[in-house]
């Protein structure tokens, strides 16, 4: 068994530890990013769709464009990239992380550990959707890995389950790539994913969305053959009865979450209910003062750019921490008040570095304010949606405020107006 | 006969694939056919996975006169095929004070049956092992001997270690006809058309589960009509697989032993079956439905505290042969060969090594006056297929050194390598569910959203094969159309 002693350990080469391992690297931190899949990119190398990086390089990239632009700062900086390692075990205590790989099993022993670790897709057997077992449902992720690195096509007439971008997406790319979408369901009354992924995925190619809609069984022995459909109600997602429709398809594809990943940690770092994923305060540190953590295992992110920008945050803090130690900047709990879901971070540190609270609404709201404080920031927003996330940014001169004001926590809100 | 008996075995289930197996050490031509692509497929792969500790049968019944025998066979076999068994013992609970009595019963109807080590514990004790019991249990019947396994990999294995013994396997052929000749000394089998081949044959062993009468009919034996009784199950993730240790049964009623909580052998939890009988027509309506599901969560919830159902990987319905008298139809029949090991309703699989050895010693030895010799090259023992040490990072590098593919992870959920995904289509594996019964691969919580296209891939290669001819299994499952823009 291979020992690695360093500053640190990137669990996840994607956006976020990209990200991170750059920054610390830039740090002067002596880094190695250690990644499952053989290539760094995470799911960046499947989504050779445009629309990244209109917030990090002001222009609009394919995925795997964006990705190259990290993977090239990656071999600039002279970082090392580990692929085709497997994590088998984070010891908090002894402070190791064992992989294994085709050379063999390693022990990496850094000073600071910074998982990255993305989400997984939640799979069709989670809804519980009674009927048959058939080949043809595939969720969105996978389907998208086929059709796109593969390329081959998982079948002829598809419907998508789940309006979450992935399945817009997907909605589009398998129009282009030759099969027959019919249209896509979304149980919530409102879209999962980007207005702009609305209009450009379904509208421009004439697929119906179906709102308060869910699939309530397949069927189809060997091959899917059809769905059955029904409307729910809006407000307490009821099924609605007589509204069955059954929909002859041979693929269905699903959008229906994603989930963060943390199983290596969470045994022994805090998890937040809502968001699914690790808590961090705001130099995305989590419970346990050796793991930092950012991207998608902290909350699921709309944006790539959001991803990238937190891991930074994270490399940074990890670097500071490094070269002075775990600093006690004194740090208040984040609270959520009305009509807020996924939230980060979830506690605010008193030092001067600024950050961004990252806020996803629970409803559409033609107009909200959203409120910080209380008394700290009120800003008024304009069509808020679940599916996409407020960003506000948080100076010093608000850690000042806060600090002037005595506040002992820090309430997040949304008042309709 | 000409020469050496030949027997065909219709159906290759663990029924079908243990006596194959056990006729294999005699020195007769054996041949295993079912209509699935894969041992197992059938009616094995789906119900609880339990060997029953054999308390509860009738005495007189046939059930009662196999199930705990063939529950202590388990214990050899599966040193000799390497298929995994944990005696973790079972409860009987008894919520009400009204349903102490029938755990009395249960020790009265143990000790007839000849099961040792079974008591009455009292709450404290059932609390002790399984601390999220709902905590107004009274008492329970315990039962050591109880315990599970992966009812596939029984079937998977034996037939392996059969083919390796000389046995000759047909999987994906379809029995269409049975010959049988007519004379004065009455009917005697002849052979059996498949959709493939004519396999003449002194013998034929009915054990083609849902589908037994269908067969004993091409052959004009009798054989009771069958119809399938559902099972739905909802299997919750590894995480919460410590909550309970025992599988734990409500008390039963006549037509059924309800419905359980139960751990599995790779540490998930498993809840069902419901008990719903179908028409016999309806041998392949294995859909869950609202209904079923509804009652499984319903009843286990009942049972265990903290069953959390965010945390189903996987939900599915199993059917299970049934005839009016509720039992096993073994034996001989009016057409000489034609040989019966149908009904297998519960407790089918726990019996299925009793049934065996039963088929040889009973009916074709001494019923038939067969004369079988053993022979003295078989070979019991199979060559487990390879685990991967989890906690031992130390045995996993002496593993990659050998062979470097034990370091490449595809499945992440189960921790399964590209090593023996490659070993599990060298030893028979053709489609996903091939794979994934063997290795585990794709049947943890993602459900192969991170390994079902390298999966893929990896058969694809092995087999010198387009992706898009890969299937998941039996018939049209292929996973993919075509090539993109055709």
């Amino acid at each position: 068994m291979k020992e690695i002693t360093l500053d640190a350990l990137v669990i996840g080469g994607g956006a976020a530890g990209m990200a991170a391992a750059v920054e610390l690297t830039q740090q002067g931190c002596d880094t190695i990013l250690i990644e499952r899949e053989d290539r760094t990119g995470g799911v960046l190398n499947q989504c050779i769709h445009n629309g990244f990086g209109l917030h990090v390089f002001k222009e609009e990239l394919t995925g795997p464009e964006y990705a190259d632009r990290y993977k090239h700062q990656i071999s600039d900086n002279h970082i090392t990239v580990h692929p085709d390692q497997f994590v088998l075990k984070v010891d908090p205590d002894k402070r190791e992380v064992v992989t294994v790989g085709v050379e063999g099993v390693t022990c990496y022993k850094p000073k600071a550990l910074v998982m990255t670790t993305g989400a997984r897709e939640r799979p069709f057997s989670n809804l519980r959707i009674p009927g048959t077992r058939p080949a043809g449902i595939y969720t969105a992720g996978v389907a998208q890995k086929f059709v796109n690195l593969q390329n081959y096509l998982p079948g002829k007439n598809a419907y998508v389950l789940g309006s979450g971008d992935i399945g817009l997406i997907m909605a589009r790319r398998l129009t282009l790539e030759g099969m027959n979408v019919l249209g896509v369901a979304e149980l919530m009354p409102h879209s999962g994913g980007l207005a702009r992924n609305i209009a450009q995925c379904l509208d421009d190619y004439n697929i119906p969305l179906e709102l308060s809609t869910s699939v309530v069984e397949v069927h189809g022995k060997e091959r899917l053959e059809s769905i059955t459909l029904m409307k729910f109600t809006p407000d307490t997602l009821q099924p609605i009865a007589g509204t069955q429709r059954e929909v002859a398809c041979d693929t269905l594809i699903l959008s229906v979450g994603l989930l963060p990943q943390n199983e290596l940690i969470e045994d022994f770092v805090q998890l937040d209910p809502v968001n699914k994923g690790v808590m961090v305060d705001s130099h995305q540190r989590t419970s346990h003062p050796w793991i930092f953590a950012a991207g998608n295992n902290v909350a699921v992110y709309d944006l790539v750019d959001f991803v990238t920008l937190e891991g930074i945050q994270a490399g940074k803090a990890a670097a500071q921490m490094i070269k002075e130690g775990f600093a006690d900047c004194g740090q208040i709990p984040v609270v959520r008040g009305n009509n807020v879901g996924a939230l980060t971070p979830l506690f605010c540190c008193l030092d001067e570095t600024p950050f961004k609270f990252y806020i996803r609404p629970t409803k559409n709201m033609d107009k909200g304010r959203v409120k910080i404080g209380p008394g700290l920031i009120q800003k008024v927003e304009m069509g808020l949606k679940p599916s996409e996330m407020v960003d506000i940014q948080i100076t010093g001169e608000h850690k000042e405020k806060i600090k002037e004001m005595g506040l002992t926590q820090i309430l997040v809100e949304i008042e309709e107006v | 006969m000409n020469g050496i008996p030949k027997v065909v075995v219709i159906g290759a289930g663990v029924v079908g694939s243990l006596i194959a197996r056990e006729l294999t050490k005699y020195n007769i031509s054996v041949t295993l056919i079912d209509k699935e692509e894969d041992a197992g497929w059938g009616v094995t792969k789906a119900n609880s996975a339990i060997l029953h500790g054999g308390y509860d049968d009738p005495v007189d019944s046939v059930r009662g006169q196999f199930a705990a025998k063939g529950n202590q066979q388990y214990t050899q076999l599966s040193e000799e095929l390497g298929f995994e068994v944990k005696r973790i013992g079972s409860y009987v609970v008894a919520f009400e004070d009204e349903d102490i009595p029938h755990l009395e019963e249960l020790m009265e109807k143990a000790q007839a049956n000849g099961v040792t080590g079974c008591e009455i514990h009292c709450k404290e004790e059932i609390v002790k092992r399984n601390p999220n019991i709902n905590p107004s249990i009274k008492a329970g019947f315990w039962c050591p001997s109880a315990g599970i396994t992966e009812p596939w990999m029984v079937a998977i294995s034996a037939v392996e270690n059969a083919v390796l013994n000389g046995m000759v396997f047909r999987p994906g052929e379809q029995v269409q006809a049975i010959e049988v000749s007519d004379s004065d000394q009455g009917k005697t089998v002849k052979g059996v058309h498949t959709d493939q081949a004519y396999y003449p044959c002194d013998f034929v062993i009915n054990a083609a589960g849902l589908y037994a009468d269908k067969i004993a009919q091409m052959a004009g034996a009798y054989c009771p009509p069958l119809h399938p009784r559902k099972g739905e199950y909802i299997l919750l993730d590894k995480k919460l697989g410590a909550i309970i240790t025992n599988i734990l049964f409500p008390v039963p009623t006549k037509d059924s032993k309800g419905v359980l909580v139960l751990p599995t052998v790779d540490g998930g939890i498993l809840l069902g079956p419901t008990a719903k009988d179908l028409d016999v027509d309806q041998k392949e309506d294995t859909t869950t439905t609202v209904q079923g599901l509804a009652e499984v969560r319903q009843k286990t919830s009942a049972m265990v505290n903290g069953l959390d159902f965010s945390q189903t990987v996987k939900i599915f319905a199993g059917l299970r042969p049934e005839d009016s008298q509720k039992d096993f139809v073994i034996g001989t029949t009016e057409v000489f060969g034609f040989i019966n090991a149908a009904a297998m309703r519960s407790p089918g699989l726990t019996a299925a090594p009793a049934i065996a050895i039963h088929i040889v010693e009973k009916v074709l030895k001494e019923e038939l006056g067969l004369g079988l010799e053993k022979r003295s090259d078989f070979d019991p023992v199979l060559e487990p297929y390879p685990t991967l040490p989890e906690d031992d990072p130390q045995e996993w590098e002496k593993m990659v050194q050998k062979d470097p593919r034990f370091g490449q992870v595809v499945c992440v959920c189960n921790k399964i390598t590209e090593a023996q995904i490659i070993e599990a289509i060298r030893r028979g594996a053709r489609t996903i569910d091939g794979v994934k019964f063997r290795t585990r691969a794709s049947f943890g919580r993602c459900q192969g959203g991170f390994c079902l296209a390298r999966i893929a891939e990896i058969l694809a290669r092995e087999l010198d094969k387009p992706l898009n001819e890969i299937k998941y299994r039996t018939g049209n499952t292929k996973l993919l159309s075509g090539r993109v823009r055709a």
